[in-house]
């Protein structure tokens, strides 16, 4: 037994081992002083004062506000919120998808041969860079009540508060789940002379079409829960009747539209599980 | 005019000051000469041949394509350049997800427009070519499967098939062979150099199995440690010459070395 034990010490010790440690370590001391400046503390939620008020405002959702004459209201509002989300994603496409090939450093026809890109072409990029990061770190919200003032209360404001926002988080995701892509097809093609956008059709998007498909689906998702919190401000939608009857304290009625947006949720996974299976 | 006249180049990795991947490398190609490149794994085939492609600049001497520097013209004229150099990597690029008959159309996409490209991504815009490319390479059946439905063989000619279809004037290949059994080998060179010959185009192969080097190429091109060892007619070259090259090469068991290069190279972060 002695023998496979001494072979063992031979071999070097993991060099990645201590700084994954450190990092753990790390981590976590990052962590704590967030969790007191939040004061995080959750056992409140299990307070006898606290269960008793849940238990009012939960026992109001059990029977769902379901009379024709709000049903019908339901569904004209559903059908606006579907239509805010869907019509502020597609702005969002609009810029977004330029972008990403502006800023995608793959298929950088300067570097080919260098591994260096021209000064203009890297200033381009980070330009582009720096916009997308502007649009998206103002909050959708912010954007939203911005546009209230200009365009006036309504799903307008929302539309581009949506297409503002999403434009940013899109083509920067976008154009990371391209660069993270193999890139030995399209560096191939480059090689032969095809063009920037040729590369990016034939040697990149059949692997990354799927993911790209899965991600704007989620952020269509997204762009419906956030049109709610943006009806809050005027801007058209679900989300302005969850707020009257929030303030007006009808249970039933959130429960109501709460069914709805769990139903549109649903209803875009289906869609995205149904799409990655055709695409992959 | 000949293809290449490469005088005293130096070619070195990107990122890495001091090691030169080529020294001293002089070779001329006349257009339509058909030669191979053979040596040891890590003689440099690949690197000569991304250099000759276009896709790696050389660092010192003298680089001539068509009788032009390439380096010394604008990008865009430069790209222009690269699409009459064919280079077929060893590793076939094709994405798994792709149907073969794209695949093999993107021979064309220099040629093309964007439109034109995307509307082939449709409906294949020349189904026909591509068929017959396959069909050299007894791949017809292929046509519209899946890359990933294909095995390492089928790849390797599928990415030989879409070299038939570029107008190039210079076909680089790269171990068109490594993952084929003799009698596909012996089909795909005669393939190549046939393709070659009918459009006068150079090629340049370079290869593993001397044998079927020297069979099939009247020129041998002998790298060894980054350097040409040997550039003769094959009527030349002696089997010790093809011993000499090989010599020293050692099976890859080996120990590895603990020097300076290897630690920058070892795992250490956040790879998995």
């Amino acid at each position: 037994m002695a023998a496979p034990l001494s072979s063992h010490a031979a071999i070097p010790r993991d060099p990645a081992l201590r700084g994954r440690i450190v990092a753990i370590v790390l981590a976590l001391a990052v962590l704590w002083p967030t969790l007191v400046v939040t004061e995080f503390k959750p056992w409140i939620l299990l307070d006898e004062q606290s269960l008793a008020a849940t238990g009012r405002f939960l026992a109001d959702f059990l029977v769902p506000a379901h009379s024709a004459e709000f049903l019908h209201m339901l569904l004209r509002e559903t059908w606006n919120t579907v239509a805010i989300a869907t019509a502020g994603l597609t702005l969002a496409l609009l810029g977004a998808i330029p972008a990403t090939l502006v800023i995608n450093e793959q298929l950088s026809i300067s570097a080919l041969g260098t591994g260096r890109m021209r000064p203009v072409a890297r200033m381009v990029r980070q330009t582009a860079r720096w916009l997308l990061v502007l649009l998206r770190s103002v909050p959708e919200l912010v954007w939203a009540l911005l546009f209230v003032r200009i365009v006036g209360l309504g799903p307008t404001a929302g539309v581009l508060a949506i297409a503002l926002t999403y434009c940013g988080m899109l083509g920067k995701v976008y154009a990371e789940i391209l660069e993270s892509s193999d890139a030995h097809a399209s560096d191939t093609l480059l090689a032969n002379g095809s063009g920037r956008l040729s590369a990016l059709l034939y040697g990149v998007l059949p692997e990354a079409a799927s993911e790209l498909m899965s991600y704007t689906v989620y952020r269509w998702e997204c762009a419906i829960r956030g049109s709610v919190v943006m009806g809050f401000v005027g801007a058209g939608g679900l989300g302005q009747r969850m707020d009257e009857s929030l303030k007006a304290l009808n249970g039933a009625e959130v429960a109501s539209m709460l069914l709805v947006f769990v139903a549109l949720v649903a209803l875009a996974d289906q869609f995205s599980k149904i799409l990655r299976r055709r695409l992959g | 005019m000949p293809t290449y006249q490469l005088q005293n180049l130096t070619v070195r990795h990107f990122g890495v000051r001091s090691s030169s991947a080529l020294q001293a490398i002089d070779l001329t190609v006349e257009q339509g000469e058909q030669l191979a490149l053979i040596g040891p794994s890590g003689a440099g085939k690949t690197t000569l041949l991304a250099t000759l492609s276009l896709s790696h600049r050389p660092a010192e001497g003298s680089f001539l394509a068509f009788g032009t520097d390439p380096w010394s013209l604008g990008e865009a004229e430069r790209h222009r350049l690269r699409a009459q150099l064919f280079l077929a990597p060893q590793t076939p690029p094709l994405p798994p997800r792709q149907r073969v008959v794209t695949a093999v159309l993107a021979a064309r996409l220099p040629q093309w427009s964007v439109w034109r490209a995307l509307a082939s991504l449709f409906k294949p815009a020349d189904p026909e070519a591509a068929w017959q490319a396959l069909s050299r390479f007894n791949l017809g059946d292929k046509l519209y499967s899946r890359v990933d439905r294909l095995s390492g063989g089928e790849r390797q000619r599928c990415g030989l098939a879409r070299l038939l279809l570029s107008p190039a004037k210079a076909l680089l290949v790269d171990e068109p062979l490594s993952a084929l059994d003799p009698a596909l080998s012996e089909l795909t060179l005669v393939t190549l150099r046939e393709e070659a010959r009918a459009r006068n185009a150079t090629l340049i192969c370079s290869l593993h199995q001397v044998d079927l080097a020297l069979n099939h190429f009247p020129r041998i091109v002998a790298l060894r440690d980054g350097r040409i060892a040997f550039d003769l007619p094959r009527e030349q070259v002696t089997p010790q010459m093809i011993a000499a090259l090989y010599q020293g090469e050692q099976p890859a068991a080996s120990k590895p070395r603990h020097d300076d290069a290897m630690a920058v190279k070892l795992g250490v972060g956040a790879c998995l």
